[in-house]
């Protein structure tokens, strides 16, 4: 134990962390939570000196809200397809990577880049890649297909309206999914090639005495392993898909969705967004607050269900 | 099965590129292991006895020579068609396995005519389980279990199988003392009932030499004597083998023969006839001193550590390459209260000469 006469040191040293704690984490939750509750709360109608009821009509307000449904059903849908592929993908491509010796260094480097790599810039990247419209030399719009159509019509395909004006839901939400996919890659990669390459080996040579067969190797002892990494990588993957934002914004821009119908593809964090911009904090707190809830009930279940299957 | 070995040789490539140092890890290690027998492989660390248990089992490849189990040449064939068990040094048991799918694990595997059905491999793990005496374990997990217990466990997934020949890596090496003596019987009485060809490598003599049938001394990837533990300690053929056998260890002293005498120091303490004058090792067992008041070897004595059955002289003489002498006698004979030296004569049978140089075993007649 610490002597009493040196907690005050203690209290020292952290109080610069427990002050930015107090000022940008603290204050900011306790300030959501008043927000949320006080009826259509303002803060530029509050400095005006309106004064606002005690209740839970914010909450009301946004899950009558058919926009709100619409961003809800985005997010998990995103979420639930994004999440699965990606950590199946990072698996594959973990173990793959881990049992290459030649040019190891080189192809995780290569895996690792879109990590490093700003989520705008790669979107705008992706959205050129999957546009249909380009422009001419001269000026002009023209009907130049990005690479994606230019593939598509290679192997005899009808070229498809992915994001632009007058694309369907279904290809704007494919866009989405190859996007985040790519994105979430390199962290679980990371991730799980260090848990490989934590695993003993010697459990690898047991199985190769006990003629073992490689997918039996895979399923019965890499995986089983490495699923306190595998944990990690879902949560953690469920938790940011529901964050999921700026990833839109990449490939949409602020229009949240095709020029025909902006807000098609807004998130729960863009709604919260939205809100904040035409000064409805009450409302967007209401929103953050239900958006938490989510998360907690999502990680709560995750982690239930993943207790079962994991080891240690 | 007979493992036989043949010039078996494994060099390792230098890690430094610049000085490109091979290490030669084993050095044409030739040996025929019996049917039926256990073997120890003895040496200190880095002398290549698990590199030589792991050429075998085929998890590292031999740089020369051959494998034989049996008639069959094994040297090119993977570990996984050699039909071996092996017991790995901190027992490599899966962590989210049950002792039970521990053990079972090895015959889910098997294919073709092998394959098992499911009561079959439920009878066969329960056999293993109850050779080594962890049956009433079989739901547990191997952190939920004691080092020896998760031994136990190994060493029944190796045999599961039933391996043509079962390798052991250091078997006890993580048990502590008194769980060694027991789970050392036992591997030895696991083996009788088996009577599967097993190799254990150790770098404990004692562990050796109180279970093997044979054991192969081993130095610097060279094999120094191989034969029945008893014959090996009785008549080591060189310095480096008489030390490394038995405790407390072989006294060694600075001699010379002259005349067939055998001088420590000044004194002449014993005949060896046959023996041309030169300087020599001397190695002298612990048991191989008498008390004698008349005896030829003059030792300024230290203390005298009784320990029941016999005792245990501590001592010092000008000629001794180890900082004390140790002697052991039977308790019966007294050593004088104060006495400042102690006499003794010499049992030849004990007494070992090492040539100066290659330190390679001198011979001479025990009348």
């Amino acid at each position: 134990m610490v002597d009493s006469k040196q907690q005050w040191k203690a209290w020292l040293y952290l109080s610069p962390a427990i002050v930015l704690l107090l000022v940008f984490t603290a204050w900011p939750i306790i300030n959501t939570l008043r927000m949320a509750f006080l009826e259509n709360y303002s803060g530029l109608q509050e400095i005006g000196g309106a004064t606002f009821n005690f209740g839970i009509g914010n909450f009301l307000t946004v899950i009558k809200y058919k926009k709100f449904l619409q961003c809800l059903s985005n997010t998990v849908g995103l979420c639930i397809t994004t999440v699965p592929i990606s950590t199946i993908l990072a698996l594959l491509i973990a173990v793959a990577l881990n049992s290459i010796k030649p040019l190891q260094k080189i192809l995780q480097t290569i895996f690792f880049l879109p990590y490093v790599t700003n989520s705008i810039a790669i979107g705008m990247v992706f959205a050129a890649m999957f546009n249909i419209i380009g422009l001419r030399p001269g000026g002009g719009y023209a009907d130049t297909w990005g690479i994606i159509n230019l593939a598509i019509q290679a192997f005899g395909g009808e070229p498809i309206n992915w994001i632009n004006a007058g694309s369907n839901y279904g290809p704007n939400i494919i866009v989405m999914i190859v996007y985040i996919v790519w994105n979430a890659l390199p962290f679980k990669i990371l991730v799980l090639l260090g848990g490989l390459q934590s695993i003993n080996k010697q459990y690898y040579d047991a199985a190769k005495v006990d003629s073992t067969s490689r997918t039996r190797v895979f399923a019965r002892i890499t995986v089983p392993l490495l699923s306190p990494m595998l944990a990690y990588v879902i949560i953690t993957g469920f938790i940011g898909g529901f964050k999921e934002y700026s990833s839109i914004i990449g490939i949409f821009g602020e229009n949240m969705g095709p020029a025909h119908d902006a807000g098609r593809l807004n998130t729960m964090v863009g709604f919260v967004y939205d809100a904040l911009e035409r000064d409805f904090q009450g409302r967007a707190s209401a929103a953050a607050l239900i958006l938490f809830g989510i998360i907690l009930l999502v990680t709560l279940f995750n982690n239930h269900v993943i207790k079962r299957f994991t080891h240690y | 099965m007979k493992v036989v070995l043949q010039n078996l040789t494994k060099v390792f490539p230098s890690r430094d590129k610049k000085s490109g140092k091979e290490v030669v890890a084993v050095n044409d290690f030739t040996f025929e292991i019996p049917d039926g027998k256990l073997i120890g492989l003895l040496g200190p660390s880095g002398c290549g006895k698990s590199t030589t248990l792991y050429m075998i089992s085929g998890l590292q490849k031999p740089t020369g020579g051959k494998i034989f189990f049996g008639e069959d040449d094994v040297t090119e064939l993977t570990t996984e068609n050699r039909g071996i068990g092996l017991v790995f040094q901190n027992y490599a048991l899966y962590p989210h396995m049950t002792v039970k799918q521990n053990i079972l694990f090895p015959l889910q595997n098997l294919k073709g005519e092998d394959k098992m059905s499911k009561a079959e491999m439920l009878e066969r793990a329960h056999w293993a389980a109850k050779l080594v005496q962890i049956d009433d374990l079989m739901d547990r997990k191997p952190s939920e279990m004691s080092g020896g217990q998760q031994q136990r466990v190994a060493i029944a997934r190796a045999l599961v199988k039933m391996p043509r020949v079962l390798l052991l890596d250091e078997p006890l090496s993580n048990l502590d003392a008194r769980l060694r003596l027991q789970t050392r019987e036992e591997i030895r009485r696991i083996q009788r009932e088996t009577g599967i060809t097993t190799i254990f490598v150790t770098h404990d003599q004692e562990e050796a030499m109180s279970i093997s049938d044979m054991i192969v001394v081993m130095k610097l990837g060279v094999v120094q004597q191989t034969g029945k533990p008893q014959e090996v300690y009785d008549n080591p053929t060189n310095l480096f083998v008489a030390k490394f056998l038995g405790t407390p260890p072989i006294n060694v002293f600075a001699g010379s023969v002259k005349g067939g005498k055998l001088y420590l120091g000044k004194d002449a303490v014993l005949n060896v006839p046959g023996v041309a004058d030169q300087e020599v090792h001397v190695g002298i067992r612990p048991e191989g001193f008498e008390l004698d008041p008349n005896g030829p070897m003059i030792c300024n004595l230290n203390s005298i550590e009784v320990m029941g059955r016999d005792s245990s002289v501590v001592s010092t003489h000008d000629a001794s390459q180890n900082p004390v002498v140790r002697s052991i006698i039977d308790a019966d004979n007294k050593v004088e209260e104060g006495a400042k030296t102690v006499r003794f004569s010499l049992k030849p049978h004990k007494v070992f000469l090492f040539h100066k140089e290659t330190e390679e075993r001198i011979y001479f007649e025990v009348k």
